[in-house]
């Protein structure tokens, strides 16, 4: 029996996001959408985190902190990208110091779109992240 | 039933109480938010998946102490079930304690380093009205086990009023509430304060979890010395202890090492310790 189906515990990372998302992921928690009755835990530390959250774009400055993250989290493990940021670089696309999207240094599993992306769409993201940890868990079991 | 029998007893059922205590912990706090929560299960889904996933052991020598740390959880509720001399017990609890500051203090992280020295902080101020609170319980009923304090007529609360209000506000520190969850909290805090396990991960993480419904359970057994007339009597005080800890933990905000030890310390020695000084001065 599989339980990763219902505890994904969350990391949330802040690339070079305006904080839109951001505040979209925040409102997963509150009682409006109470993402905890899915056993959903916002954890903040990548040792105990099954999925890595990802809004906003990799700068030149963030690219080894991501990295770096996505490196301590134990297997298996998977990476939502939130927002156009997270997925292509949205707005920022072509500012000098975006490389683009996650998928630039990360294998990203679920693209969640929107500008802001909406809190329903980024729990339904989750909810498919959690199938793609349900697959790796199979592969590496 | 012989008290061995309740020791074995304890150890196969007290991680189901203290994951139910947990989940049903849960659900009343996200009630309290005005949310719904998580499955009444949701601790056992939380260790049976941190049992599946991959653990990294930073050191050879973390996860044998943190196993340590739940082999002497177990023990000090078989033992102190099991009929053992009842100070005894809690010397093998503050040794389960230890082994886990020691685990967290093996990792040369600095939040997890963080994360021990608060946790000795916490056994500092928690440990001295444990001896004190059993020298207690031994000295009103006259008996040294668990099983003898259940017999005795004498029912201890009543004798021992202080050291009920003193054991609240310790049980408080060892179930991880706030305002005393300094080193250790079951939030989903994203700071310092869960720097004791910052550096657990997999199966490491699901013995933390594992002792602590040991220790939960622990801690009902202690209330149960308190009210010692029936284990029902026992049960329901553990109840309406545990309630008011959701309610505190939910209404306050945490406060500093310094004042965790000043309080704990003042409600040894002022509530405890007058308790004590007072039933030998009315010459029992």
């Amino acid at each position: 029996m599989s339980f990763f189906r219902r505890s994904p515990w969350i990391l949330h990372y802040d690339g070079s996001s305006c904080n839109g998302c951001d505040i979209e992921v925040l409102a997963c928690l509150t009682p409006l959408y109470d993402v905890e009755r899915f056993g959903v835990i916002n954890t903040g530390n990548p040792k105990h985190a099954d999925i890595l959250l990802v809004t906003g774009s990799v700068n030149e400055r963030n690219i080894e902190i991501v990295k770096n993250l996505y490196r301590q989290m134990p297997e298996p493990k998977v990476v939502v990208a939130v927002g156009a940021c997270a997925c292509s670089g949205g707005i920022f696309a072509r500012a000098y110091n975006i490389q683009g999207g996650i998928d630039r240094v990360l294998p990203v599993d679920v693209y969640v779109p929107g500008c802001a992306a909406r809190p329903e769409s980024i729990i339904d993201g989750v909810v498919q992240g959690i199938a793609a940890l349900e697959e790796k868990r199979k592969k590496t079991a | 039933m012989t008290p061995a029998i309740y020791g074995l007893l304890f150890l196969g059922l007290a991680p189901v109480f203290g994951g139910l205590v947990a989940g049903v912990d849960r659900r009343v706090s996200a009630r309290m938010q005005g949310r719904v929560g998580p499955p009444l299960l949701q601790p056992f889904y939380d260790v049976g998946k941190l049992l599946q996933k991959q653990s990294r052991q930073l050191n050879p020598i973390m996860e044998p102490m943190l196993v340590g740390h739940l082999i002497f959880m177990a023990a000090t509720g078989a033992l102190l079930l099991g009929g053992t001399d009842l100070i005894f017990t809690t010397f093998v609890f503050a040794l389960a304690a230890l082994l886990l500051a020691l685990a967290a203090g093996s990792a040369n992280s600095p939040y997890s380093f963080t994360g021990a020295e608060r946790e000795l902080v916490v056994l500092l101020a928690a440990e001295p009205f444990f001896i004190l609170m059993m020298a207690a319980v031994c000295k009103v009923t006259g008996a040294n086990t668990f099983e003898a304090v259940l017999a005795s007529s004498q029912l201890v609360a009543v004798q021992l009023p202080g050291v009920l209000l003193a054991f609240l506000l310790v049980a408080t520190i060892k179930l991880r509430k706030s305002p005393f969850d300094i080193s250790i909290s079951h939030h989903p805090h994203q700071e310092l304060v869960s720097g004791l396990t910052s550096d657990m991960s997999g199966r490491l993480l699901a013995y933390v979890e594992l002792a602590h419904w040991y220790e939960t359970a622990l801690l009902c057994a202690f209330m149960v010395l308190l009210f010692n007339w029936s284990v029902a009597l026992g049960l329901a005080a553990f109840g309406v202890a545990y309630a008011l800890e959701i309610l505190l933990d939910n209404s306050t905000s945490r406060i500093k090492w310094q004042l965790v030890l000043r309080s704990t310390w003042v409600a040894t020695l002022v509530f405890s310790g007058g308790n004590v000084l007072a039933l030998f001065v009315l010459g029992r």
